[in-house]
């Protein structure tokens, strides 16, 4: 669906600046694979791919949520911290329950649940601070940020919070099962990708965060409940925390100080790469898909080459970061 | 007659394939106002720009005291007595207004700054202007009108030997261009060249010396000022004799639509009522500043409120954006570029912003869209070269357009209507002149703010006129005329001195 809905939803104006702004990062990503292919004759193999697409699903779960924050002109820091202190409560309240219900079924149901809650009221604390106390995105989330990375540290008391060996066994199929050889957090990011998109391009709740980013002004004189949505972004986000620990919990089984370390930079860095504006009011869900591949495969390569050293990754990460809003900042100009 | 001391002549302009001027004489000689008038897209702006400095012309020169000259930058012609005051202004909003005035040229002593001498200077600048602005106030505190004249002092900080002012009076109440004339016509007589452009012919007439014409970049007339009337200009602008400005006022019919009862808005607004009737187009006058558009933004809900607010009799509840819309009431913006369309966006998300919920229940129906806007700009004749262009590349004019457009898209009963006209040509003007009055013969109830005397005069069947937060008063018919507009702004017991215009 990527191309045909680029070209034609393009509302950035007409152009051929602008659609090499829209091909760049798909551009980026074929150069990629092509890289991969010549470096190595594994790296297409079905190992690879199940691979590296299985380990993307976490941040990408998270970046299209992130999309919709960075479309309504916000930011959100505290994803990463988020999803360690809801991991290590989601495994806290299996264990604790296992211990009256045994290993069974309904503990994992209950601490799906509960992921999907805590997430969702990390994401609506941030968001009420946001809009009805107005402190500025930045800070709040980089409060909150702090306040749950202490308290994942404190609720492993430094140490790791670690599922119950059975339980482990039983969880297991979500992150490593799957249908049709596609395993279950590839589907999952494939359909949250998919609806992402759907809801950012084509429904009312879409066009009004790309509204607000915009210019929140025009968006509270056209009768745009302005707080509400922004609001929501941030809930959406939260939930979207919340999933994206369901489909992590069961691949390591544990939760330390150390999980989802620098995954809110990771997220933000593959909505930017993906094309959405930083400072709001154009956004792609698409584009961000495009972004946590880029990231993830960046990765891959140096590890399955010894031509680069893989403890460069950051650094070209980050020269991609870079590059991709010099991009952007092109195609702004050209406006 | 002094020697021209800028001069274009013959300059083309094109802007990629697109020709915006074609052959373009113009002289600015010492000691003249200068006129350049034209509609929206005749290319006043670019040939402002050619002259300070900003582009460069694609044919053409540009003489100095007679000799070719080409600017690399505006800097270039800055440092030669050339400055140009924007129509949006150039000042740092969160620094003083003596650190403007004397910014990137600042006072020192030694290695330091000079603020003691910065502020003095300042202060003897604004005191020339008649400015009561507090040097060492921020900017982003101080009104409107006053930042004009903050640039203006910024201007008279240095030498200055041509000063190009883009529309100044656009923002500007009926007193504070008065005060802005006298300063224009000091400055002339002190040798300055001036460029003046605006869309107000009364105010050429009024201050300039000779005028220029432009239509669709070439110049169709030039003239002293004494040899043309206002008449003679609006057509050559246009290309054809504008008959009536104004169309013939619609008669209110006795249904009452909207009434307002002992409004306020602490601090902005004190017991404001109004009643208005089906049919009827109700002026609001009075200064910048005077709690027009608050008053608007605290009906339809932009604002908190208390007192009455009542619908076709039913009260309207406070602070409801969304309720009044969908009750019938709307607010068209004064503030087209940040409070009414989204600049970045093309003109189709733009239409349907306020009403996406009747474009498809879940997923927006494009299609739907796409054919509202082919009515819309069928229905208000807005032009829009390319259907998917960001509308901030539209002119102002068919901007306005199509923020009545999206306003209207809710088709409302009552329709509140701040600066109908700002910032557009006179050919725009009438078809919004005429489409107000259609709106009202079609049985909608209109209120107008203006800061244009002769629009609300020529429009308005009932003016209310507010002062300092306050409706100070009500006229009807032929009372509708300047000087009492005038009086009544000023605060009444102010002698007709001031309405003499």
């Amino acid at each position: 669906m990527t191309m045909a809905t680029a070209s034609k939803t393009n509302s950035q104006g007409a152009g051929r600046k602008i659609n090499l702004q829209v091909i760049g990062p798909v551009v980026a990503l074929i150069a990629l694979i092509l890289i991969g292919m010549a470096l190595n004759s594994n790296f297409l193999s079905y190992a690879n791919i199940t691979n590296v697409l299985a380990r993307s699903a976490f941040i990408g779960i998270i970046a299209v949520g992130m999309t919709f924050v960075i479309t309504a002109g916000g930011l959100d820091l505290s994803v990463g911290s988020m999803a360690a202190f809801v991991a290590g409560l989601m495994i806290l309240t299996m264990n604790t329950l296992t211990e009256s219900m045994g290993v069974t079924l309904p503990v994992i149901l209950l601490g799906v649940a509960l992921a999907l809650a805590a997430g969702l009221i990390a994401g609506i604390i941030n968001g009420v601070l946001i809009t009805r106390v107005g402190i500025e995105a930045f800070i709040v989330t980089l409060g909150t940020m702090g306040i749950y990375r202490s308290l994942i540290t404190w609720l492993a008391d430094g140490g790791t919070l670690s599922l119950g060996f059975e339980m482990r066994e039983l969880y297991r199929p979500v992150y490593y099962g799957g249908v049709a050889g596609i395993s279950w957090p590839i589907i999952a990011f494939a359909v949250i990708a998919i609806v992402g998109e759907i809801v950012m391009r084509h429904t009312a709740f879409g066009r009004h965060c790309a509204a607000i980013g915009s210019n929140e002004r025009v968006a509270r004189y056209s009768s745009i409940a302005v707080l509400r949505v922004r609001l929501a972004t941030y809930a959406l986000l939260g939930l979207l925390v919340g999933f994206a620990v369901v489909m992590y919990v069961p691949r390591l089984g544990s939760a330390s100080a150390s999980t989802g370390l620098l995954w809110e930079l990771e997220a933000i860095a593959a909505v930017i790469i993906g094309g959405t504006l930083l400072k709001g009011g154009f956004g792609r869900v698409w584009g961000t898909v495009v972004g946590v591949l880029i990231l993830s495969l960046i990765g891959n390569i140096l590890n399955l080459t010894d031509f680069v050293s893989p403890y460069l990754n950051g650094a070209i990460q980050g020269a991609v970061i870079i590059l991709a809003v010099v991009m952007q900042r092109k195609g702004a100009n050209d406006r | 007659m002094a020697d021209p001391i800028l001069a274009l002549r013959g300059v083309d302009k094109a802007f990629g394939p697109v020709q915006v001027l074609h052959g373009v004489d113009f002289e600015l000689r010492p000691g003249e106002i200068h006129a350049l008038i034209g509609e929206n897209g005749a290319g006043k702006s670019t040939t402002m720009k050619i002259i300070a400095g900003f582009y460069d012309a694609t044919a053409g020169e540009t003489l100095w005291q007679g000799k070719p000259i080409s600017f690399q930058s505006s800097d270039e012609a800055e440092a030669l007595g050339i400055v140009m005051i924007h129509q949006e202004f150039n000042l740092a909003e969160h620094l003083g207004v003596d650190q403007n005035v004397f910014l990137g040229r600042e006072l020192t002593r030694g290695w330091r700054l000079d603020h003691k001498a910065m502020r003095a200077r300042t202060s003897e600048l604004l005191e020339r202007l008649e400015c009561a602005v507090d040097p060492s106030a921020q900017v982003s505190q101080i009104s409107v009108p006053s930042k004009q004249m903050v640039e203006i002092a910024k201007a008279l900080s240095r030498d200055l030997r041509v000063l190009i002012m883009d529309e100044p009076t656009a923002v500007l109440t009926e007193r504070d261009c008065e005060i802005l004339f006298r300063q224009i016509e000091r400055l002339r007589d002190e040798g300055v060249a001036i460029l003046y452009t605006s869309h107000k012919l009364s105010e050429v007439k009024r201050v300039c010396d000779r005028v220029t014409v432009l239509r669709d970049g070439a110049m169709v007339r030039s003239e002293m000022v004494t040899d043309i009337s206002e008449d003679e200009m609006a057509a050559a602008m246009v290309g054809r004799e504008l008959s009536d400005l104004y169309p013939a006022k619609a008669v209110p019919q006795e249904e009452v639509m909207l009434e307002v009862e002992g409004l306020s808005v602490p601090g902005l607004i004190e017991d404001a009522s109004l009643t208005l009737r089906r049919g009827e187009v109700l002026g609001i006058g009075g200064l910048v500043g005077s709690g027009r558009t608050e008053l608007a933004e605290a009906i339809a809900g932009l604002r908190p409120r208390t007192g009455q607010v009542r619908l076709t009799g039913e009260a309207l509840p406070a602070g409801e954006v969304r309720t009044a819309m969908e009750r019938g009431l709307v607010y068209l913006t004064e503030d087209r570029k940040n409070a009414g369309l989204l600049l970045d966006k093309g003109a189709r998300e733009n239409l349907t912003l306020a009403l996406l919920d009747r474009f498809g229940k879940v997923l927006i129906d494009r299609k739907a869209e796409e054919a509202a806007l082919d009515r819309a700009i069928e229905a208000f004749a807005i032009r829009i070269p390319e259907r998917d262009m960001p509308v901030g590349n539209l002119s102002g004019g068919n901007q306005q357009k199509l923020l009545l457009a999206k306003t209207l898209l809710s088709e409302p009963q009552v329709i509140l209507i701040d600066e109908p006209t700002r910032g557009i040509d006179i050919g725009t003007k009438q078809q919004i002149y005429g489409l107000i009055s259609r709106l009202a013969a079609e049985g909608h109830a209109i209120i107008v703010i203006s800061s244009e005397m002769p629009e609300l005069i020529g429009i308005v069947s009932r003016a209310l006129v507010m002062h300092a937060g306050r409706v100070v008063g009500a006229l009807e018919g032929d009372d509708v005329n300047e000087g009492a507009i005038v009086r009544l702004a000023m605060g009444l017991g102010e002698s007709s001195r001031e309405a003499v215009a």
